[in-house]
């Protein structure tokens, strides 16, 4: 129940826990700088705009304090986290998908970035069959974008494979309804 | 009976061809995300939000809630056969379930956890349908100061109270809190932590919210325990049909387990984890198989804790309907889809939409008969499933975040903030914070805060309306008692137990 469990053990600093405690504080800073950002008008002046972006600043800095002081203290990582290596490679190459698909869906369409990034994550988790997966993705991908862009009528940026199977499927309802 | 004329009228709303349908596709996608590992309903309904603006208020909520009852039986036959709880609520499952499996008797398991799970989601529906009503007579007498207090003790519930840590659950609400206040301010119109940003005026979208949190943080932590050791499909053994003697053994901790479930999630701190393990516990003392326990699987350490499970599910409802209460990740997420039709779920919910309210109670009931067909003599279906490799699973899981989220703005700034969140998902996975608080909090702090104003006005700018209130004081006291009951409790223990380290040789 408290952060203090396994302060039995040495004390020791605990550098991960460490971060995460100063990056919230920063995090509470920011939130107290776009409070005091917030114009109040004279107008509402009973519960104005600022004072629950007050309350939140005010137990974000008390929390991420307590977190830093857990942090000093050894830290609160389950041991069996602590003892399984963290897989860099595999969660960079996950990210480099992730990154690929944000610069490439506005040039090339929801479809040709999401097969991109289906194969990256694919290779990332150990998958060595690109061309399966290339494969794969397609097929997701188009299943997905026409799935929910003319069922649930979202709108889904499209690129060239979109217009030349939307020009393909509306020759087609034209033929039919002819 | 008023409940049972209600009720009839729902039935006669969820019988209609088309809402039949809507129910089976929801209890058959939630039984497929329940049995995938890495999805979740939380995250398969924030991605379907967009169909609210496609269909009918009634129809939308039925799916979501076939989705929501499926992924619970979908979750137990991965805790049984892959030993990988889906969420935590099946924790306990997988303790006796997947031993029992590994003994040869996986049919029998997954068996009692099916049946049980109909009894006990049959049992909890009956609950919400009775129940609800007399709720909703009690909150017509709730003003805003109430509100406000009633948010105030459900944030500490689930927060503060469950989960391991009640500084890294409040830390998940707090960070919750931050993103549900981006974007302007519906009171005042002003701006709020948009950093300057037009894009963010209008706020940060739930579905963004959970797809990252619950897809892209999920990805890549499951990317970087690779070294963490593969758990294995037990093949499916043994026979679907429970022997005489495993009936005899099931059916009464199904009802004990109903009994624990429902009305402990039924109040307004949720969470499932809290009565299957309690479930657990009880079946264990009672049982004249404890030498089952932990050795070759117990079948009433299954059936208890799953019943215990799917009846705290149905209880969850209760709260969120009546009350506009969520108090799980799901819940606030159904609750921003009634935000999206327009409708403030609340006590009025049941005179205003009698329809949606007891058409959604009478799906559920016909959801339950559908899933006890669909996880038992199809069980083999949703085994084969469990085959999808990890590699194209989660590339998959991705390939649909982006179509949720990026769909619903074709806004580049959406991705940005899903990955950053997928990021911080990752983060909160790997340092044991929850998650869910973070969605409650998004979801309730604006209403809160739009409840907080309303008393405030009411009563001219006086304080003292939360504490004069006699309802309202008594939340708040809650709320305090279960914010620092815990540590006073641990704080007596640590003392109560350093006494006999003082008594020499006992080291």
């Amino acid at each position: 129940m408290s952060t203090s469990d396994q302060q039995a053990a040495r004390p020791r600093l605990a550098v991960p826990e460490l971060l995460i405690g100063i990056g919230l504080l920063a995090c509470a800073g920011a939130v107290a700088w776009q409070t005091l950002a917030i114009p109040v008008s004279p107008l509402y002046s009973k519960v104005g705009p600022t004072v629950f972006p007050y309350i939140t600043m005010f137990g974000m800095t008390i929390l991420s304090l307590l977190l830093i002081v857990a942090a000093l203290r050894g830290g609160w990582q389950p041991e069996e986290e602590k003892e399984t290596p963290t897989d860099w490679k595999a969660m960079g190459i996950v990210a480099v998908g992730l990154v690929a698909n944000l610069v490439l869906i506005q040039p090339l369409g929801f479809t040709a970035a999401s097969v991109i990034m289906f194969v990256l994550i694919c290779h990332g988790f150990g998958s060595r069959h690109p061309l399966r997966d290339v494969l794969l993705g397609l097929i997701l991908a188009l299943a997905a974008y026409f799935g929910f862009a003319r069922a649930l009528g979202v709108n889904i940026g499209a690129g060239f494979i979109e217009n030349q199977l939307n020009t393909v499927l509306d020759s087609i309802i034209r033929m039919l309804r002819a | 009976m008023e409940t049972l004329g209600h009720l009839a009228h729902g039935f006669s709303v969820a019988f209609t061809p088309v809402n039949l349908m809507w129910c089976l596709i929801g209890t058959t996608l939630g039984t497929a995300i329940g049995v995938l590992p890495g999805l979740g309903p939380a995250l398969t309904i924030a991605l379907l939000l967009p169909i609210t603006y496609q269909v009918a208020p009634e129809a939308s909520f039925i799916l979501f809630a076939g989705i929501y009852y499926g992924a619970m039986y979908g979750g137990s036959t991965t805790s049984i056969l892959l030993n990988t709880p889906g969420e935590s609520a099946t924790i306990v499952t997988a303790l006796e379930g997947n031993r029992m499996a590994r003994s040869g008797r996986g049919g029998a398991a997954l068996a009692t956890s099916a049946i049980g799970s109909f009894v006990a989601g049959t049992l909890g529906t009956l609950g919400v349908a009775f129940l609800a009503p007399v709720v909703v007579k009690f909150a017509l007498s709730f003003g805003p100061a109430e509100y406000f207090s009633l948010m105030v003790l459900a944030f500490i519930t689930v927060s503060a109270v469950l989960g391991s840590s009640s500084v890294r659950g409040l830390t998940s609400l707090f960070v919750g809190f931050v993103i549900g206040m981006i974007g302007v301010d519906l009171q005042t119109g002003q701006p709020r932590f948009t950093f300057g940003m037009s894009q963010l005026l209008d706020g940060v979208d739930v579905i963004v919210v959970a797809v990252g949190l619950f897809a892209v943080g999920e990805t890549l932590y499951m990317a970087s325990r690779r070294y963490a050791g593969k758990d294995e499909i037990v093949p499916l053994r043994g026979s679907l049909y429970m022997t005489a003697a495993e009936w005899a053994r099931s059916w009464k901790a199904w009802l004990r387990g109903a009994l624990l479930g429902f009305p402990i999630g039924a109040l307004p701190a949720g969470g499932a984890e809290i009565p299957t393990f309690l479930s657990y516990a009880i079946e264990k003392k009672l049982s004249n198989h404890k030498e089952e326990f932990g050795t070759v699987g117990a079948i009433e350490g299954v059936a208890g804790p799953e019943a215990a499970n799917n009846a705290s599910a149905a209880g969850v409802l209760v709260p969120m309907l009546t009350l506009g209460l969520p108090t799980s990740a799901t819940a606030a997420i159904m609750l921003s889809a009634f935000q999206s039709y327009g409708i403030n779920p609340g006590p009025m919910l049941f005179m205003t939409q009698a329809n949606l309210v007891w058409g959604l109670i009478a799906s559920l009931f016909i959801a339950n008969i559908i899933l006890v067909i669909l996880n038992l003599p199809l069980i083999g279906l949703w085994v084969r499933l469990l085959k999808i490799p990890a590699p194209q699973l989660y590339a998959g899981i991705l390939v649909f975040a982006t179509v949720g989220t990026y769909g619903i703005s074709q806004s580049p700034t959406d991705l940005v903030i899903l990955y950053l969140l997928g990021g911080a998902g990752f983060l909160m996975r790997r340092f044991d914070f929850p998650t869910a608080p973070v969605i409650i909090g998004m979801i309730l702090w604006p209403l809160a805060e739009a409840q907080f104003r309303r008393a405030m006005t009411i009563s001219n700018g006086d304080w003292s309306v939360f504490y004069k209130h006699p309802l309202s004081l008594t939340l708040l006291t809650l709320a305090f008692i279960g914010l620092v009951g815990p540590h006073i409790w641990a704080y007596v223990e640590r003392r109560r137990r350093r006494g006999p380290e003082h008594v020499p040789g006992d080291a």
